[in-house]
């Protein structure tokens, strides 16, 4: 095998941190290539230097055997490099020919260009209407126009940062087809995941970064998915664990619930119902974008829905504004840290005081007791081990696990009887996700009724008592999480979305 | 009251005249929006552009060279307005305002001296047989140039957006800037072109207001079309012909006002002067009530500061 693209001692630092600290490591032709690593481990980095979005500090690269070292993306697209990003870099009010259009050096006129992409779009099995919207897509198909542009520009070197977060297991089993496909047309591909058993089924070796710095280089294939893990954190993993109890009366149900989006390309609710006891864990898996955001506002009261709809203990609380669910111990934890569940700029105390005061009674008649909720804050922090000076900065300056960590803990140490969550562990790194799923274990142990929203099925399957999936704002019948399978898992989300398998064979 | 004294088709000659100003200007700052960039200046461009054309036009005798001291002037302002948002990335809200005092200011300034005179004039294009239809030469083709022009500025503004590949790379950017930066497009020198773009045509619509719709220099003599030209720019949700109809509507409005003043009519001028406003809040609530299709056209990250975080 001769190396298509081989990266030599490439450092970047950024003030404060190194992201990548002498990385070396080559990519041979048709190779899949994984690189592995916790969040903040530099990957994100290191590919932003192959695709040319950040210059190097020393260090170099070589395409083909000749020089590479791309000043913009434009040069690393006009080399063979291409792209599939892991926040996608789509744009909702244009249609998927501009979308393609805007990510080609040399685009074609657009009538033009709208054939190749259904040409392209056939071949691979991945079909796409050039002439539509992209905010009007789902998550699998605004992925696909990601791919397209790639394929379109014909490209040596393919990078996908965590392309399938955001698919159902069908349409990952169809995304593989087409990169093996693809693979064995002589692409390179690099690829970006932290889901262990998909990176042993696809890759053909895999670098493990920790810190900036390559720890391991390895066949996946021989190697569990344990000890893959272990590489990446560098420490033996508790499984979170549970002794397991009956639940009780059922304590929240929703019945009938339907809810119309509040933006454009926001996804209504449709006639949800679900019930959950106390003491038990219902999981709600589905693919980002599938009424997840609005199913959390209506249960925490950010948008009120018709009182019936909604229950505690048999009451109608749908119509109950946030705080006055807060009041009957109905606490949420939204997905969005900074913004929705912490306020960046104000301190932990602050942002402490935002949610917690009225149920640990930080406010008397107006004015606020601030050594309560210092004292409050504290005690999140010391239960939940959250990483940082003190109470008093800003909620901005503490890494994504720590946050969540302390939005989290914040609403866990309220004693709610009802907590919901939204993706309690995204981009967070491996320990403070078992520390996250064993605290709403430990919750659900001690009565609280939790329905957890994620989209992370194999944590979804970790902890949840019962499984259902949101598809287009519906909810399937809600099952018992023990014993379903993947594929079962992957119906009950929507299943491949109208894909087809790619015509593997040549 | 005698409606009678009202020539509808004097009317509609002198509605497109009146309308020229905040058409120029709205076009303008239609492009800077599609841009993602709100920039609230344009009455301060709009009353530099008309004192650096009156100045230069009186000086030499030269209507042409004055529209061109109107682009160069408006369009040097609103750098000023990207300097601060775009590379020191001040709010943009906050910039646009101050740079509206600032604009007010300086054209009082450099304005001294000026009032009371007359700039040369511009007289209008003489296009034979067609200016000598009845009513619709009246109407269409007894206009000076700049009515044509930014008529046509309109037409090349709507091609620009739709057909051409730096049109729809200005799109992207306003919908998404961190997208666009992530495909490497550069949206900081994007947006300051836009705004320089936006700058020339305020500055050109001042610059009509002083040379021929009015013609003579008097302090704050825009009196509010740069905030009228605003409005229209969300009335026509950032469409570059809804926009001509806008202008042509709300320029009606000021002259019909006129008319039945003159006529008698005991409507407030007040409230007619309201006008363009009421409807401008009538458009955006109605945009947000119809949340699906309508505020389609808006740019997503309009007035979102940029900040490259790679």
């Amino acid at each position: 095998m001769t190396a298509l693209l081989t990266v030599e001692g490439l450092t970047k630092a950024y003030p404060g941190v190194v992201a990548n600290d002498h990385v070396s490591f080559e990519i041979a032709e048709g190779e899949v290539h994984a690189l592995l690593g916790e969040n903040g481990a530099g990957k994100s980095t290191l590919v932003k230097m192959i695709y040319g979005l950040v210059q190097p500090d020393s260090g170099r690269m070589t395409l083909r055997a000749a020089p590479y070292a791309p000043p913009e993306p434009s040069a690393a697209r006009r080399a063979g490099v291409a792209m599939v990003f892991q926040h996608f870099s789509l744009f909702d009010a244009l249609s998927v020919a501009e979308n393609i259009a805007l990510g080609m050096e040399t685009p074609p006129p657009m009538r033009r260009l709208a054939g190749q992409i259904r040409e392209v779009s056939e071949t691979y099995g991945l079909p796409l209407n050039p002439d539509r919207l992209v905010g009007d897509l789902s998550a699998g198909e605004r992925q696909r126009v990601e791919i397209i542009r790639c394929l379109l520009q014909d490209p040596r070197v393919l990078i996908m940062d965590e392309p399938t977060s955001v698919l159902t297991p069908q349409e990952v089993d169809i995304l593989f087809a087409t990169l093996r496909k693809l693979a064995a047309e002589g692409t390179a591909i690099l690829y970006i995941s932290h889901k262990l058993e998909e990176i042993r089924t696809l890759c053909d070796r895999a670098t493990v970064l920790r810190l900036g710095r390559v720890v391991e280089s390895c066949n996946p294939r021989e190697k569990t998915a344990a000890e893959l893990a272990e590489m990446m954190v560098g420490a033996k993993l508790a499984t979170p664990s549970r002794a397991g109890s009956a639940p009780g009366a059922p304590v929240l149900e929703v019945s009938g619930l339907s809810l119309p989006s509040p933006n454009p390309f926001g996804t209504s609710l449709r006639d949800i119902s679900f019930t959950v006891r106390a003491g038990e864990i219902l999981g709600i898996g589905g693919v980002a974008g599938n009424g997840q955001d609005e199913l959390l506002d209506a249960i925490s009261g950010e948008a009120p829905v018709a009182p019936d709809t909604v229950r505690l203990h048999g009451q109608a609380i749908g119509a109950l504004g946030p705080s006055l669910r807060r009041r009957i111990a109905v606490l949420a934890a939204p997905e969005e840290r900074l913004g929705h569940a912490a306020a960046p700029d104000m301190s932990l105390t602050e942002n402490a005081m935002l949610t917690a005061a009225i149920r640990q009674g930080l406010a008397t008649r107006g004015f606020l007791k601030w050594p309560a909720a210092r004292a409050f804050a504290e005690k999140v922090i010391d239960t939940f081990d959250v990483r940082t000076p003190g109470p008093g900065n800003a909620a901005r300056s503490l890494s994504g696990g720590n946050l969540q960590k302390f939005v989290i803990g914040r609403e866990v140490l309220q004693r709610p009887e009802v907590l919901v969550v939204n993706q309690p562990t995204w981009g967070v790194d491996a320990s403070a996700a078992a520390a996250i799923r064993q605290s709403l274990l430990d919750l659900a142990e001690a009565g609280t009724a939790v329905v957890v929203i994620s989209q992370d099925l194999d944590e979804l399957m970790e902890i949840s008592d019962r499984f259902a999936a949101l598809n287009e704002g519906r909810l399937s019948a809600p099952r018992p999480a023990k014993g379903l399978s993947l594929e079962e898992i992957g119906l009950m989300m929507g299943g491949a979305h109208g894909m087809e398998v790619a015509h593997v064979a040549e | 009251m005698d409606l009678s004294a009202i020539d509808p088709v004097i009317l509609i000659a002198s509605l497109m005249v009146a309308s020229t100003p905040i058409l120029l200007a709205a076009t303008g700052e239609l492009i800077v929006e599609k841009s993602g960039v709100l920039n609230l200046g344009v009455e301060g461009m709009m009353i530099t552009g008309a004192i650096c054309g009156f100045a230069a036009s009186v000086q030499t005798g030269s209507p042409a060279l004055g529209f061109l001291a109107a682009i160069i002037g408006g369009a040097a302002l609103s750098m000023i307005f990207g300097l601060l948002t775009q590379v020191l990335m001040s709010n943009q809200v906050a910039t646009g305002l101050a740079l509206t005092l600032f604009g007010l200011g300086l054209s009082a300034l450099i304005g001294q001296g000026y009032a009371g005179m007359k700039p040369p004039p511009t007289r209008p294009l003489d296009l034979g047989v067609l200016s000598d239809l009845p009513v619709i030469g009246k109407i269409v083709f007894s206009h000076d140039a700049m009515v044509y022009v930014s008529l046509a500025l309109v037409a090349l503004v709507w091609a620009f957006l739709r057909y051409t590949r730096a049109g729809l790379i200005l799109r992207a950017v306003g919908e998404s800037h961190e997208a666009a930066h992530a495909l490497g497009y550069k949206v900081v020198r994007i947006r300051l072109m836009a705004i320089g773009f936006g700058g020339a045509m305020a500055g050109l619509g001042g610059a009509y207001l002083s040379l021929i719709r009015v013609p003579q220099w008097t302090e704050g003599m825009t009196a509010g079309a740069g905030w009228i030209a605003l409005a229209l720019v969300v009335f026509a949700s950032w469409r570059p012909w809804r926009l001509l109809l806008g202008a042509y509507l709300f320029g009606g409005i000021t002259v019909l006002q006129l008319n039945l003043q003159a006529a008698g009519v005991a409507v407030p001028a007040e409230f007619l002067s309201a006008t363009p406003y009421l409807v401008t809040i009538l458009v955006l609530v109605l945009m947000s009530a119809d949340r699906s299709r309508a505020a389609l056209h808006a740019p997503a990250d309009l007035g979102k500061t940029f900040h490259a975080s790679s």
